[in-house]
Formats: structure tokens, C-alpha cells, sequence
């Protein structure tokens, strides 16, 4: 237990630049995503097939939860949010595989996405509300709440990206810990509750990611 | 006692008393959600859809806590 889950392992370095494990697993994840993604887009037909329906419903199923969480029509917000929950689904899930370990476990994937969170709100309010309308918005509901909701828009993307962090990580050094303690058929039970935690936190974060944006664009009250 | 027994002292009782009101106030929202439900069953996918984000935001109080733990355990800016 010396090893700080707050640290990641150096790989190698491109120049000055050092790559660590989750660097190269992140990449591992985008290859598979995208050639798995391009192999069964790959010939669409109108007469759908079983394995074009399974993928149609599962877009069409995000795409309707969006829609009902912001109120609007969901197609400006469906690369974004859907792409965020399925690289969640994949990058919890694949600490599964043995010899893998999840991105989400060391803390800059979980930054890094709830960066993109933060800057795709203000890229949605200016777009869909105008630069002023946006703006105005942190004026709400008077003026005096300036700095308290600037410094909400801040935390709630810390606390976004450290409730990531928080539960993969904590996930997987439980059963660290377990398999130290009895490595035999012990474990089982805590990485079947691995696998329900990995994909209720992709949910959290795509549902909460999709909250934070409805609040950019006045969709919803924040 | 040194700085990093008493560090191990710390996050323990970080986790543990931090943990306290968040696992009550949990049970609370899904006492209220379930309340809600068995009232009114038709109403239960946006229930529980706003359950979800209320847990999620009462949770964060939860893994602060162990923010400090791991924060007191393997960066202590004190020890060493």
C-alpha cells in the first residue's frame, strides 16, 4: 500500500513530455472505441439487422434522456454527452480486464473531461443565448450573487471530476486490498460491485454533465 | 506522537465521522424518492432521475472526506 493513488506511474517520455500508464490506456480505449464504432456504422441499412437495431436504440435512448432532462431538442447536445458516457462506460469497466487499470482511477482523466464540461457550458450558453443573455445570467437572481455563482460554476467542476476520482479509485483499491487480504473467489463479489459503481458514476457524470449545460443555455433553472 | 501517526489518525476519523451524514442524509432522499414512487408510480422515471443527481451531489460531501484521507495519507505537506 506505499503506492499513492494521488501519483501516476511514468511510462516513457516523448521529448519532454512524460506519458504515463493512464496516457496509453486512454489511447488504447479511443482505438478501440473508434474502430469499433466505425466497424459496425459500417454498413447501415434501411432493413436493420439485430446488431444495427441494438446500437439505433442505444443512441436513440441517450438521445431521449437528454432531451427529457433539458427540456429541448437534444441534437445540438448528442456527440458531446453521448460520447462522454460511452468512453465513461469504457474507461470505468476496463479495470476489469486483467492487467488494465481504469483512467478514471488517477485523478487527470476525471479533470480533464470535467475541464471539457466546463468549457463546452460556456460554449453552449454563448451559442445558444448570445454572449449578453449568458452573461446576464450570472446576475441572477440579483446582482450581489456575482461571486457566489462563479464560485459554484469552479466547485461543481471540482466536485464533478473528484466524485469520479473518488468512487473508481476507492472501487479499486477495495479489491487491492481484498485480493491482498484473500485472493481466492473473495474478490468476486466486490468487482461485481465494481462493475455497478463504474457504470452508475458514467451515468452520474454524463446526466450531471447534461444538468451544467441545461443550466448554461437557461434550459434549466441551476 | 510523530506528524504521520497522527496523519493516519486524522484520515481515519476523516472518513469515518465524514461519512456519518452523508449515509443518513442518503437514506433520507431514498426514503423520500420511494415515498414518492409507491404515490405516484408513473412519475417514476424522473424521480428517480433527480434522485440520482441528489445522491451524487450528497456523495461529494462523502468523498471530500476521503479527499482529505488520501490528501493526510500520501501527500501530507507536514511530514517529512
Amino acid at each position: 500500500m506505499n503506492h499513492s493513488p494521488l501519483q501516476t506511474a511514468i511510462l516513457f517520455h516523448i521529448g519532454i513530455v512524460p506519458i504515463s500508464r493512464t496516457v496509453v490506456t486512454t489511447w488504447g480505449l479511443m482505438a478501440a472505441l473508434t474502430v469499433a464504432s466505425w466497424i459496425v456504422t459500417r454498413n447501415f441499412r434501411v432493413d436493420a439487422g439485430a446488431w444495427q437495431v441494438m446500437i439505433e436504440s442505444v443512441v436513440a435512448e441517450i438521445e431521449e434522456q437528454i432531451a427529457a432532462l433539458l427540456n429541448c431538442d437534444a441534437a445540438p447536445f448528442l456527440p458531446l454527452l453521448g460520447t462522454l458516457f460511452i468512453f465513461l462506460v469504457a474507461a470505468n469497466l476496463c479495470g476489469i480486464v486483467p492487467g488494465l487499470t481504469a483512467p478514471t482511477a488517477s485523478i487527470e482523466t476525471p479533470a480533464a473531461l470535467a475541464a471539457i464540461v466546463f468549457l463546452s457550458v460556456h460554449y453552449y450558453g454563448v451559442r445558444i443565448q448570445g454572449l449578453g443573455a449568458y452573461l446576464k445570467g450570472y446576475l441572477r437572481p440579483n446582482p450581489v450573487m456575482l461571486p457566489f455563482n462563479i464560485l459554484a460554476e469552479l466547485t461543481r467542476s471540482f466536485s464533478l471530476a473528484m466524485r469520479l476520482f473518488g468512487n473508481i479509485m476507492s472501487e479499486e483499491m477495495v479489491v487491492a486490498i481484498v485480493v491482498a487480504l484473500a485472493g481466492l473467489l473473495v474478490p468476486i463479489p466486490f468487482m461485481a460491485f465494481g462493475i455497478l459503481v463504474g457504470l452508475v458514476q458514467a451515468y452520474i457524470f454524463s446526466v450531471l454533465s447534461a444538468v451544467f449545460i441545461g443550466g448554461g443555455i437557461g434550459a434549466i433553472e441551476k | 506522537m510523530t506528524v504521520q501517526m497522527l496523519s493516519i489518525i486524522g484520515a481515519v476519523v476523516a472518513v469515518a465521522v465524514g461519512s456519518i451524514s452523508p449515509a443518513l442524509a442518503e437514506g433520507r432522499a431514498v426514503a423520500a424518492a420511494m415515498e414518492g414512487i409507491a404515490r405516484q408510480p408513473e412519475a417514476a422515471g424522473s424521480l428517480s432521475r433527480t434522485l440520482f443527481v441528489g445522491l451524487a451531489m450528497i456523495e461529494t460531501m462523502a468523498i471530500y472526506c476521503l479527499l482529505v484521507a488520501l490528501l493526510l495519507l500520501f501527500a501530507n505537506p507536514f511530514a517529512r
